[in-house]
């Protein structure tokens, strides 16, 4: 039981670190309001299909090791990730049998959402940003969704399958 | 079947647990962000866990570092030698420089003597590197190499070759986030060289651009003044070049004139700083020694 779950839990952990990296990535000043959130896509992903196993507990260490990795105020993105997590949990079972495209326009609903409570703590915490940038990161996570969800796919078949 | 008829037993039990653990930790967080905002508590917290960022940020700027290492090993012996025979004509200009500033430095001292003036700052300066990690994507933040265990603290001023960089404003155990002067948050204690004007250049989140919002109508500004650190707010030393003002638009209806000034050093393209460590030396003590 328990190597069963390591195996399985080992993966996403893996997925979830590199999107950590990713995050952090350097990126030419012109690209980088469009950088995806990579780590909300990952963690909107695999809570929907392991909802039990990764659930808002993941998704606010996650969150506070991201606040710390970019700089931003502890628990910025916590408490944002806590909520799009608990909405994906919420919802994974509707969430699994979408059609591709309802799927897409759910994750940018979620990313807007997430993306305004970021919005939201920088406007009580009085840091200054144009509010134009929020948007890239949204757009740009919808478009990638399709491709993450099928190198995930991947990368879940393997952890299953054990190859 | 079964298994269809277990996950949905689980939920049935989960679904509550699932809203009061969001609300725990939802509240948590605002009270983390609260204490985060308001005062420093939490700098221990942050830098235990920038610890185990600190691997991460290391592997993100592996490539890039590589990249340059290579660049750098690859260089052909023409161009290392032509880069050497310009760097110690460089090292000849700047020690000419260096000379007739020691000379003004004794000059300053004494007449600092005459006038009795008290402290007299003097500077140590360490080159840091900055890491390709890029960091907060609301503010113009970078991480550099260097942190606590290199003895740098908060607030610490940063510059390069040209001009002022920014100032510390995290500081982990190897590494630091910087916030620079082109950051929407950050003003600069600045003057005017040439009159010594005082004022304040605030950031506009350009990289090429500082703005000069309290300068009345009728200050004496003009196209090409050369703004230094004033040394006002005691986080710059005094006199180092921070911009150079590039345009000054009076309005007659509007209390202050428009004022925009170009950075020094260019902000967007440094991959190496120097962290100014200032000692603030007692002159009469520092005479009583000698």
């Amino acid at each position: 039981m328990t190597t069963g779950r390591a195996s399985r839990r080992l993966p996403v952990i893996i997925c979830i670190v590199a999107a950590m990296m990713l995050a952090i990535a350097p990126m030419p000043e012109w690209a980088s309001p469009f950088r995806p959130d990579w780590v909300a896509l990952t963690l909107i992903y695999w809570s929907m299909l392991l909802p039990r196993t990764f659930s808002v507990g993941t998704a606010w260490i996650v969150g506070i090791v991201l606040d710390v990795a970019q700089g931003t105020l502890l628990g910025q993105h916590a408490i944002a990730l806590c909520f799009l997590v608990y909405v994906t949990v919420k919802f994974h079972l509707q969430f699994r049998v979408f059609p591709a495209s309802q799927m897409m326009a759910t994750v940018f609903a979620m990313l807007a959402f997430y993306q305004f409570i970021l919005f939201w703590v920088n406007g009580v915490a009085g840091v200054t940003t144009n509010a134009v940038t929020y948007w890239g990161p949204v757009i740009t996570g919808t478009l990638i969704w399709p491709l993450l969800t099928l190198f995930f796919g991947g990368v879940g078949y393997r952890a299953r399958h054990g190859s | 079947m079964v298994a269809a008829r277990s996950s949905n037993q689980h939920r049935s039990q989960r679904t509550p647990a699932l809203g009061l653990r969001l609300l725990l930790l939802a509240g948590l967080s605002i009270l983390i962000l609260v204490i985060d905002h308001r005062e420093n508590h939490l700098d221990a917290v942050r830098r235990a866990i920038g610890a185990t960022v600190y691997p991460l940020r290391v592997v993100v700027d592996a490539p890039v570092a590589m990249w340059h290492w290579m660049q750098e090993s690859s260089e052909s012996r023409n161009d290392l030698r032509l880069e050497n025979s310009r760097l110690n004509a460089e090292r000849l200009l700047t020690h000419a420089r260096l000379q007739r500033y020691s000379a003004l430095e004794a000059e300053n001292a004494r007449l600092r003597a005459m006038l009795e003036a008290r402290n007299r700052v003097t500077e140590e300066v360490r080159v840091a590197g900055i890491m390709s990690v890029s960091a907060n994507p609301f503010r113009h933040v970078l991480v550099i190499d260097k942190g606590q265990s290199d003895g740098v603290y908060d607030g610490q001023a940063m510059v390069d070759s040209n001009g002022v960089v920014g100032q510390v404003i995290e500081t982990g155990l190897f590494s630091a986030q910087a916030v620079l002067i082109s950051d929407p948050d950050h003003a600069l204690p600045v003057e005017i060289n040439r009159n010594g004007l005082r004022t304040i250049a605030v950031g506009t989140g350009e990289f090429d651009r500082l703005d000069l919002p309290f300068l009345p109508n009728n200050a004496d500004v003009s196209k090409g003044d050369l703004l230094v650190t004033s040394g006002l707010g005691g986080a710059f030393p005094a006199g180092y070049p921070v911009a150079v003002i590039d345009s000054v638009t009076r309005i007659p209806q509007e209390p202050f004139a428009a004022v925009s000034a170009r950075p020094a050093a260019s902000l967007n393209q440094v991959r190496e700083i120097m962290l100014i460590w200032s000692v603030a030396v007692d002159d009469n003590k520092a005479e009583a020694e000698k």
